[in-house]
């Protein structure tokens, strides 16, 4: 790696001569030797997981898929009631819940190919479909390929910054990043069709990269998408819930008060439907737009169709905005390290691991975040074994920090708000020009072997 | 995509319904919420639930499946692909079936016998419960009763190859033919007679059923130079025949030299399966069925790198086995995968073409 011996050299902070990057990067500390050894490592602890897989593992997908299934037909059933708010927020809170589950725990995570291993058909990567705009198949290549393979390489990780934000004080600054702090809030709140535009890849259009027939199938494969998507949460269960409602209406409208007498028989199916079919009063003329009509004008139609939509907007809001949260701690936190395209020009698969180890940010939190974050709060051990079933990075996450103590590592991590907040920070600052690399934390000491915390990496450059 | 079921016989209106639905559940499907229910009622892939285990050995048990959706049917003799998982893991295998097609009840069941070192048959013989689903496949096989029954009938089987006669047997006691019937059968003592019981009693019910037992542990095995005593007249019967490979060769043999060929179905119940792999991999001869192409890969080689060497346009991505873009189906054969030098894969299973290479040769769904 050339890049590295001209790292070894003593470092100028006012020239950078010897450095192609603002920061020096910890792998340069290491030898040839190390680098390929930690590989080796690294490759051990997946290969003794995967061994390990089994009963447990599948009984955790299955049940997790099963729960969310669960709350989206209760969920749904409840926002038939919409017009009510105790059942406007239950409904609501479970339908967020369910998508938050749908896309993060389950979706990307199985169409990372984490659950492979089980050869079942139904929970493979490869038939995968998920509640969010993107297409299985354009998210699987540029999350799959492009971002984990080029994972925080200036130039060819396309989500650094997504391409339309300066995260990097390496990227060039440009007028139009001073309405950073703005967008950054729109596309917090409609995330996911960020995400499904960012798959097109505009760069690549531009350059001609992709042909006619790609961009064109892309395309319709995101309206469909989309088309199915809107179609469900914005027409379908608003319409069913305001049917339902005025059915129901009519139906208490049209039973009479008195009970029935006894010697009289029991008013019948037909005859019920009959007398709410009166009572609705339906035009005679076939005219559809005069049904629909009289639909919108009662209330009992109108009511729930509107609360239902505002129940199912909040819901995808809900859900956009914690992905964004849990997605933007990945990578941008201050600790992490970014690459130039030089220096990981002969990467090795041990570089490759660092690269993964360093780019990437944990986020500290308790069991139920984990589950609700996809296990993404385990960013590095996740970007180390993309592959690997996520409820395991819990387990491995104490040989992983072990691992970049020992090789005098940092091993990136904090508190979910501390992390945002830097995050946001960067956003802030960076829609300026200027701006240097926030200091980065030194090896990682296990505090409860070394009884000290993250201190400062002498080597690197503090503001 | 793995080895699914087969497509179960569905009325039109339900699928239609379904169909009609389906902007409701996108992008499930609402079979995918009526699982949650009934996982019979999938009308993507035929399941099956275990209604009973019966033990037939000690190492031998039959298993009683109810199919989610009306039994298409089989030929007695025919095996049918079962899928379950096991550890975790889905795996798919092939058991004759030893039920008759016509059963009352509308169960087919599979017999398996336990293979020590195996994976499907100790869940199926020791472990499986009523109550689990199963993924019924598609069924196949050539070795069946013919169309026009002949009047004389010899089987010969060894072991576990009783089980697709057992079926056979049992299509024909139901339609009342088991006028001039002989079956062989090599056990190694009675005690581990598959079926002994129901093929005793078959045999006292049946004057036309002749049935002979050759318990190896004292008689010793059955030559076809036995034939002569145990059936004399075995040129003039439609003979089928199942059980280890040497069996089938030496009476193939026999009946090629002595008698008439065409009267002669063989069973190899046992796939053949290459020589275990030695240190480094052979490679083997990769095709790929969906574009058509032949490539040769060495034992070293990425079947992705050989496919495209052999001009075949592939899904690839990172090319070191992180993204899964480049999975496809193995149809047959066996892979090596390169990182750990460990050769697995089953049919149907998907694999990430550029980290293994074949391993003897290899059909792919690319």
């Amino acid at each position: 790696m050339p890049p590295k011996a001209l790292s070894r050299l003593p470092y100028d902070p006012h020239t950078r001569i010897h450095m192609p990057t603002m920061i020096e990067s910890p792998l340069s500390r290491l030898s040839a030797e190390q680098i390929e050894e930690l590989g080796k490592e690294v490759e051990t602890i997946h290969d003794e997981v995967f061994g390990d897989l089994g009963d447990r593992d599948r009984r955790y997908i299955t049940s997790m898929i099963e729960m969310h299934r669960r709350l989206v037909v209760l969920g749904r059933v409840i926002l038939f009631a919409s017009r009510y708010k105790p059942a406007w927020i239950a409904g609501t809170s479970m339908l967020s819940l369910a998508k938050i589950l749908e896309n993060m725990e389950i979706g990307h995570n199985v169409m990372h190919g984490q659950w492979d291993w089980m050869n079942d058909p139904q929970i493979n990567s490869s038939t995968w479909d998920w509640d969010s705009a993107s297409t299985a198949e354009a998210w699987k290549h540029s999350h799959n390929f492009i971002h984990h393979t080029f994972t925080n390489i200036r130039g060819k990780d396309r989500d650094l910054g997504y391409e339309i934000m300066r995260i990097d004080p390496h990227q060039k600054w440009n007028p139009v990043y001073l309405l950073q702090p703005f967008y950054n809030l729109v596309l917090a709140a409609l995330f996911e069709w960020g995400v499904a535009s960012h798959d097109l890849d505009f760069e690549a259009i531009k350059k001609g990269e992709k042909s006619k027939q790609a961009i064109r199938r892309e395309l319709r494969g995101m309206a469909r998408k989309a088309r199915q998507q809107i179609t469900k949460d914005y027409i379908v269960f608003p319409l069913l819930s305001g049917l339902i409602s005025t059915l129901v209406e009519l139906a208490i409208a049209a039973t009479p008060l008195r009970a029935p007498a006894a010697d009289k028989p029991k008013p019948r199916a037909g005859r019920m439907v009959k007398r709410v079919w009166r009572k609705a009063k339906p035009t005679r003329s076939s005219d559809r737009g005069q049904i629909l009509r009289q639909l919108i004008e009662r209330r009992s139609f109108r009511e729930p169709f509107r609360t239902t939509l505002t129940a199912d907007v909040t819901a995808n809001l809900v859900r956009n905005v914690w992905a964004y949260m849990i997605i933007f701690c990945g990578h941008f936190p201050d600790q992490t390290y970014t690459f130039s395209q030089e220096e990981t020009e002969n990467e090795t698969r041990g570089g490759m691991y660092i690269r993964q180890l360093l780019g990437a940010a944990n986020i500290e939190g308790g069991p139920a975040f984990h589950v609700l974050s996809g296990n993404l709060g385990y960013q590095v051990e996740h970007h180390l074994y993309p592959d690997m079933p996520s409820t395991r990075y819990a387990e491995i996450a104490p040989r992983v920090r072990e691992l970049c103590e020992r090789y005098e590592l940092p091993y990136n991590t904090g508190p979910f708000f501390k992390q945002f907040g830097m995050v946001q920070r960067t956003i802030l600052r960076l829609a300026l020009p200027g701006g240097k690399p926030r200091p980065k934390p030194g090896p990682y000491h296990d505090s409860a072997t070394a009884g000290g915390g993250v201190g400062v990496d002498p080597l690197s450059l503090t503001p | 995509m793995a080895e699914r079921g087969a497509r179960p016989k569905v009325p039109q209106w339900r699928l239609r319904t379904l169909r009609a639905l389906r902007y409701v559940f996108t992008p499930l499907l609402p079979d995918d919420y009526l699982e949650l229910i009934n996982p019979l009622w999938s009308t993507q892939e035929l399941r099956g639930r275990i209604e009973r285990v019966e033990r037939e050995t000690p190492d031998a048990a039959t298993i009683v499946i109810k199919p989610g959706w009306e039994w298409e049917g089989h030929e007695p003799g025919q095996y049918l692909r079962i899928g379950m998982p096991v550890d975790g893991v889905h795996h798919w295998r092939a058991y004759s079936l030893t039920s008759d097609p016509g059963r009352s009840d509308g169960c087919l069941s599979i017999t398996p016998k336990l293979v020590d070192t195996g994976k499907v048959s100790p869940y199926l013989v020791r472990r499986a419960q009523p109550g689990a689903i199963v993924r019924l496949g598609g069924v196949e096989g050539t070795f069946v009763l013919p169309e026009s029954l002949p009047d004389e009938f010899l089987f010969i089987s060894a072991g576990s190859g009783i089980t697709p006669i057992m079926s056979m047997l049992r299509a024909l006691a139901r339609r009342d033919a088991l006028s001039d019937v002989v079956l062989l059968h090599s056990a190694r003592t009675a005690e581990d007679v598959i079926f002994g019981a129901e093929l005793r009693q078959l045999a006292q019910r049946h004057q036309g059923f002749r049935l002979h037992e050759q318990l190896t542990h004292e008689m010793g095995r059955m030559g076809p130079e036995d034939l002569q005593t145990l059936c004399p007249d075995w040129r003039e019967r439609e003979a089928f025949i199942s059980g280890p490979a040497a069996m089938l060769d030496a009476l193939t043999e026999h009946w090629e030299r002595d008698g008439d060929r065409d009267r002669l179905h063989t069973e190899r119940f046992q796939p053949i399966i290459g020589s275990e792999p030695s240190e480094h991999g052979e490679g083997g001869t990769i095709r790929f069925s969906v574009s058509e192409i032949e490539a040769h890969g060495d034992g070293a080689t990425p079947i992705l790198v050989a496919g495209e060497e052999a001009g075949a346009t592939l899904p690839f991505g990172c090319r070191m086995g992180i993204c899964h873009t480049c999975v496809g189906e193995l149809c047959s054969g066996r892979v090596r995968d390169l990182r750990t030098g460990k050769v697995g894969g089953q049919d149907g299973e998907m694999i990430r073409t550029c980290i293994h290479a074949a391993e003897g040769p290899v059909e792919i769904a690319l």
